[in-house]
């Protein structure tokens, strides 16, 4: 099993090698990816068209927004399924053994305390993200990733009950859910102001600014509700993993 | 051209299929469930690495528009430097692989992390991640 294994895998990488002779050099300024007209069309027009200087934020939330809808519907489907796998009933020794465990967790003070002073600051810094994605690298997966790394240093540095009593399992699932609803949302007020299902620029009645800013406001938009689905969903995962589903206990 | 060069003019696709095939041979040959989505998620990673590597472009910056450059419009006519400096396609790396891989990551969170819930499931009801030890348990009735 081992040698076939290694056999095929020899093979597909020498094919791949191969084929590598034919790919554009390393930063190859005319190479096909960059010289066809897609990408041409997004560095120069993006700004004119969406008043976004960051054209990946522009190009994930407005022009490959059916995408990033789905995306984002991706990783609350995620969240659930692990729920739905590993969820079970709550054991009763797990809970004694975390009565032993807390006096531990206690003694550590300079652990405690040095966490809980850098997750207001990871969880700012994960709202600055968030909305500066518009003029740099950022929006709201990266954002969204670092605020549920927040509360996932919060359950480790503490106990996974001290996070959920801020965000219990529920509110994590509710507020994923919420994310997808902020995201669809917007594309349904776009369809019934009578545009196309996420096409932003018909919201400039709405907003009171011209149809170009309006497409900006509406990519911010967006990006909120990725960020609250996948901060809720990274949480969520972390709680069902590192405490086998029992939500007790965990690491 | 020899061996030499064809590695180092070639050193980005070097990396990923090195990547690859690491990754691949884990997910084949691995016995234990937890090896095999180590060696996914380095297969992830070598596919990402890939994509990035073909939006690069000598000597151009990340695909977000400078300050002065994005804001020229709005001050024209103040400005004492002449013409407006226009957008040029060869001074930004193509955005394109970038968005598709910051999808792409997040997907492979959310694979990675349905995953490793399976093998948890699985340890609970068998006691086991080793794949040999699971199907002689699964033959025997146990589980």
């Amino acid at each position: 099993m081992k040698t076939l294994g290694a056999i095929a895998v020899i093979i597909t990488g020498a094919l791949l090698l191969y084929a590598s002779e034919d790919f554009p050099a390393w930063g190859d300024p005319h190479s096909p990816a960059s010289q066809y007209r897609v990408s041409q069309h997004y560095i120069l027009k993006t700004f004119e068209e969406t008043s976004v200087p960051n054209m990946v934020t522009a190009i994930l939330a407005d022009y490959r927004g059916y995408d990033t809808l789905f995306e984002t519907v991706v990783i609350f489907t995620a969240g659930i399924a692990i729920i739905a796998i590993l969820r079970g009933p709550i054991d009763k020794r797990v809970r004694l053994r975390l009565a032993s465990e807390k006096k531990l967790r206690e003694s550590n003070l300079i652990l405690a305390q040095t966490c809980r002073l850098l997750v207001p600051i990871i969880q700012l810094f994960a709202l600055y993200v968030i909305a500066h994605g518009h003029h740099s690298p950022g929006g709201g997966f990266q954002g969204g990733v670092i605020f549920g790394g927040s509360l996932i240093l919060l359950a480790i540095s503490f106990q996974l009950q001290t996070a959920l009593d801020r965000v219990s399992e529920k509110k994590a699932i509710l507020l994923a859910g919420v994310g997808v609803l902020i995201y669809s949302g917007i594309g349904l007020v776009c369809l019934l102001l009578g545009g196309n299902f996420l096409d932003y620029s018909i919201l400039h009645n709405l907003l009171q600014v011209d149809p170009i800013t309006a497409r900006s406001h509406g990519i911010l938009g967006v990006e909120i509700g990725v960020a609250f689905t996948v901060a809720s969903i990274m949480f969520a995962i972390y709680a069902n993993l590192s405490s086998r589903g029992r939500m007790k206990g965990g690491l | 051209m020899t061996i030499t060069e064809f590695v180092v003019s070639r050193l980005n696709y070097w990396i990923y299929v090195i990547l690859m095939m690491i990754g691949l041979f884990a997910m084949i040959s691995k016995k234990n469930l937890i090896k095999k989505l180590i060696g996914m998620s380095i297969f992830q990673t070598a596919i990402i690495l890939f994509y990035v590597s073909m939006g690069v472009k000598e000597e151009s910056n990340i695909p977000i528009l400078e300050h002065n450059i994005a804001h020229a419009s709005d001050h024209a006519e103040a400005s004492d430097h002449g013409q407006v400096e226009e957008i040029r396609a060869e001074n930004y790396a193509n955005p394109l692989p970038h968005v598709l891989m910051l999808t792409a990551i997040v997907v492979g969170v959310a694979t990675l992390g349905v995953g490793l819930a399976v093998v948890q499931k699985i340890h609970q009801e068998f006691g086991t991640i080793e794949e040999p030890e699971i199907l002689a348990k699964i033959k025997s009735g146990h589980g």
